[in-house]
């Protein structure tokens, strides 16, 4: 029982000291935290169109997340969610473009075509480690950058000629609602949400009920043992970077069909395939907590955007809360360490 | 009497958890006391007090009658008590005199100076019979050797009271003989010992006088003459013990494995096991014993499929299962009780419960169509947990939290419940105490008799002895004599384990 409330406790009290720590670097820079806080949260849940925006924000971070959390949950690190993403991004909005097929098997085809993109680029990372024992972190982050120059020389090159840009996915292959627009004031939340929860209990299912599942944890617990126990560890490693790098690829369409409708080059990462690595450590590696730190991630970022419009803090104060809860979820020992000391005084 | 340490009335308690109470131990001068008790009794715990990397909650230590405060091991040391660990700390490229004086080394203008150093070393190896050559490296010298050297580092510190640590957990039976020869020098020399053991017959060979610890209480201390090792066992378990495991002779029918001419490499690519070639017959023990890196390992880990072969086959019932995958092995009727449960027998971060069915969990009715059916699990884990008596408070109890004996217990049931043809058992009895070897053995036997072929490895003479009904001696990876356990002495044994062969070499 203690024990699950402390497993809860930590990230709970990891925001709670990174928005006093932000409160406090407000005071300090002159700013008044009070007024900061309550534009962070009009700006996320002011009206339905604030919140429709966190929704719609919250949808990548949740892919991001589980990919990132399914990885660890199976004792790989897939640093390479950023890459994958892009190249999910990019399938998607291809597939969206180049065929014309009813909706019904249009739209499931460009988010296949995303997750597949990205099942792809996370194969190639797990194929080295189980056949080479090549370090997946090394391979994923280089694989990170090809995948963001591959995915531009695409969308200049081959798919359009010479823009900057995709043409829109045709409305067959689009995400977005008009019911979800109409319910919150014609923010850009689109049905992905709907998926994000849904890949959510699939992974929660995959991990904890099915055989694949305990093979897997198995795996990413310890090595030897599974070995031992006969079952096929290098199958398991390329399969669990399969299946990451499929969740992070359809956060790519999710992007491409559904956020932004088209593909555009990127100058730089998203950032969002590394906020997942966050999101993931934030929501202790399981599906629900990913779901709630990537509702937390959304929101900070929708509502940032408000601060300085309302009370004049620098929105860049929201990534050093950001920064901070990581810094706090990660020296999670301190914090059990001094709920501890808490504990024994009181049982004193 | 005169007493050169004496502890009185030790208490010391982690986290409410009370590991040492109301514990006393009087060391006399120039005599060998032991310190017995069985795993998790607190043995370590009350040395660790004693060597100052604990302070006690009450009672006293005094050393030759003064009231003191041990709050290091600094002031352990210059109060003349030394530590030999049971895992050496020693650095391996360094020769045996920059081991000795890491830490205290002697200076001149600012440098070592290793000859005076490599004097003294040599002296003092010379004064206590140790021959230890003070230039050799660590890492060329074999472990009995190495054992030595944390004796001299020490000595070299002007010890006067040496605590060993489970000396002969890693020593070979000549070298356990040469170290009683060595702690016999240090008594005439005027140094006094405490021995931390749970072997009852070194105890009764070379100690005065035992303290016994059971559960964190100190339960006496009697005198060696006073008393045998069956009194000793019971007050150290609570209860009596019976040692010789009770066995009908064996009814050994057709061979269950068949290793021919085989040959395996290590993780180095050098080869570890040599055309060796091992018949184990259905209802009986064969137990192999050999001084560890003679290619036990390795054999074990060829016969269960972790590890490739470079020549040679194995059979079971007649089938090649050579260069089979693990899970194939496992199927045609392997179970394996690994060497090292924490690393391949458990996935310690598993429930005990999920890891009953760590080799099975495919298969119905644990898993229909891909789905895991837990509930089948944990019904099969609560009555494997009842049959074998593993102590848990459920079934989804993590792994890593049960005590060795219980794990073990819990692997002991999982391999038996598989109905194996072929039981491979690699020390299944390590670290564990004598209730618990008690019971497996018990189990081993067991399977025996019930038509199985078990193979036993160990790296313990009387387990070898009193389990196996034939007894295969590994040297440099091959079987170089299979003996009969109930005419054989462990004399003969060490010998052949030290690889000089008898005259008619009796092969398989």
């Amino acid at each position: 029982m203690f024990k699950n409330w402390t497993v809860l406790a930590v990230p709970v009290i990891s925001v709670l000291l990174g928005l006093l720590a932000g409160a406090l670097i407000m005071l300090v820079s002159g700013n008044n935290p009070t007024a900061g806080y309550m534009a962070l949260w009009n700006g996320a849940f002011g009206d339905s169109f604030y919140t429709g925006e966190t929704l719609r924000q919250m949808t990548p971070y949740v892919f991001a997340g589980l990919a990132v959390a399914f990885a660890f949950r199976t004792g790989l690190f897939n640093i390479g969610v950023e890459g994958q993403l892009l190249v999910g991004w990019l399938a998607s909005v291809w597939v969206g473009l180049a065929f014309e097929l009813p909706k019904i098997i249009h739209l499931p085809l460009a988010i296949l075509a995303g997750a597949a993109a990205g099942a792809a680029w996370g194969f190639i990372p797990g194929f080295l480690k189980a056949r080479l024992r090549v370090h997946e972190v090394i391979v994923t982050i280089m694989m990170n950058y090809t995948a963001l120059h591959i995915t531009n020389h695409f969308i200049r090159d081959v798919i359009s000629d010479g823009a900057d840009a995709t043409d829109p996915v045709r409305e067959t292959a689009s995400l977005q609602s008009a019911f979800l627009q109409s319910i919150t004031d014609f923010s850009s939340l689109h049905n992905g949400i709907y998926l994000a929860v849904i890949a959510a209990i699939i992974m929660w299912f995959m991990l904890e009920k099915t055989t694949l599942g305990y093979e897997l944890r198995a795996v990413g617990y310890n090595q030897h043992a599974s070995e031992y126990a006969g079952m096929n560890v290098n199958r398991n490693i390329v399969l669990s970077m399969v299946i990451s790098g499929a969740f992070a690829g359809i956060g790519g369409a999710m992007q491409g069909l559904g956020t932004f409708g088209n593909m555009f080059i990127n100058s730089g990462f998203s950032g969002i395939g590394f906020d997942g690595i966050a999101v993931a450590l934030l929501g202790g590696n399981t599906a629900i907590g990913v779901v709630l730190a990537a509702l937390l991630f959304g929101a900070l970022k929708v509502g940032s955007l408000n601060m300085p419009i309302e009370s004049g803090v620098p929105n860049e104060l929201v990534e050093i809360v950001i920064a901070l809860i990581i810094f706090f979820v990660a020296s999670s020992y301190m914090i059990t360490w001094l709920l501890g000391r808490l504990k024994k005084k009181e049982a004193k | 009497m005169d007493y050169v340490i004496e502890m009185l009335g030790i208490r010391k308690e982690f986290n409410g958890f009370v590991a040492n109470d109301d514990i006393t131990l009087q060391l006399a001068k120039g005599e060998i006391h032991a310190l017995l008790g069985e795993n998790g009794a607190g043995k370590s715990t009350l040395m660790n007090v004693l060597f100052g990397l604990y302070q006690p909650e009450a009672g006293r230590i005094r050393v030759n009658g003064q009231d003191v405060q041990i709050t290091d091991p600094n002031k352990a040391n210059n109060l003349g008590i030394g530590m030999v660990h049971q895992h050496f700390m020693l650095v391996d490229t360094f020769t045996v005199t920059e081991n000795i004086v890491l830490g205290n080394e002697p200076k001149k203008f600012g440098t070592v100076n290793m000859k005076e150093a490599e004097q003294k070393v040599r002296e003092l190896s010379g004064q206590y019979g140790l021959s230890v050559d003070p230039t050799a490296k660590i890492a060329d010298i074999s472990v009995g050797m190495q054992q030595r050297v944390e004796i001299l580092k020490t000595l070299y510190r002007g010890a006067e009271i040496l605590i060993f640590d489970e000396p002969t957990a890693v020593l070979t039976p000549q070298e356990i003989k040469e170290l009683i020869q060595i702690m016999r020098a240090l008594i005439k020399e005027g140094k006094s010992i405490i021995l931390i053991t749970h072997k009852l017959k070194e105890i009764m060979e070379v100690c005065d006088r035992v303290t016994v610890i059971r559960k964190g209480k100190g339960i006496g201390t009697v005198d060696v003459s006073n008393t045998n090792p069956n009194h000793l066992a019971s007050l150290m378990v609570g209860r009596d013990v019976t040692f010789t495991t009770e066995k009908a002779d064996a009814t050994p029918a057709h061979n269950v494995l068949e290793v021919r001419d085989l040959s395996v490499n290590d993780s180095r690519g050098v080869q570890a096991v040599r055309h060796l070639n091992l018949d184990v017959r259905a209802g009986e023990i064969v137990g192999i014993c050999g001084v560890d890196g003679n290619g036990q390992t390795e054999l074990i880990e060829a016969i269960t499929g972790l590890r490739k072969t470079s020549g040679g086959s194995i059979s079971l019932n007649g089938k090649d299962i050579t260069g089979l995958k693990p899970r194939k092995v496992t199927e045609a009727g392997v179970a394996h009780i690994p060497q090292d449960r924490h690393k391949h027998g458990l996935v310690l971060d598993y429930p005990i419960g999920t890891n009953i069915v760590l080799q099975t969990y495919y298969q119905k009715p644990f898993s229909k169509a891909g789905i895991m059916n837990y509930k089948e699990v944990y019904k099969k884990a609560s009555t494997l947990i009842k049959e074998f008596d593993v102590r848990t408070p459920s079934e989804t109890t993590l792994a890593r939290a049960l005590s060795g004996g219980n794990q073990q217990k819990a692997i002991i049931g999982r391999e038996v419940d598989r109905n194996p043809d072929l039981l491979i058992a690699a020390q299944p009895t390590r670290g564990l105490d004598v209730g618990a070897i008690e019971f497996i053995h018990r189990r081993l036997i067991e399977q025996r008799d019930s038509g199985k072929a078990v193979l036993l490895l160990s790296f313990e003479l009387d387990e070898i002895i009193n389990v196996s009904d034939r007894i295969a001696v590994i040297y440099e990876g091959n079987i170089v004599a299979v003996v009969d356990p109930k005419t054989t002495t462990e004399q003969e044994l060490g010998l052949l384990m030290a690889g000089s062969k008898k005259g008619a070499d009796e092969h398989v």
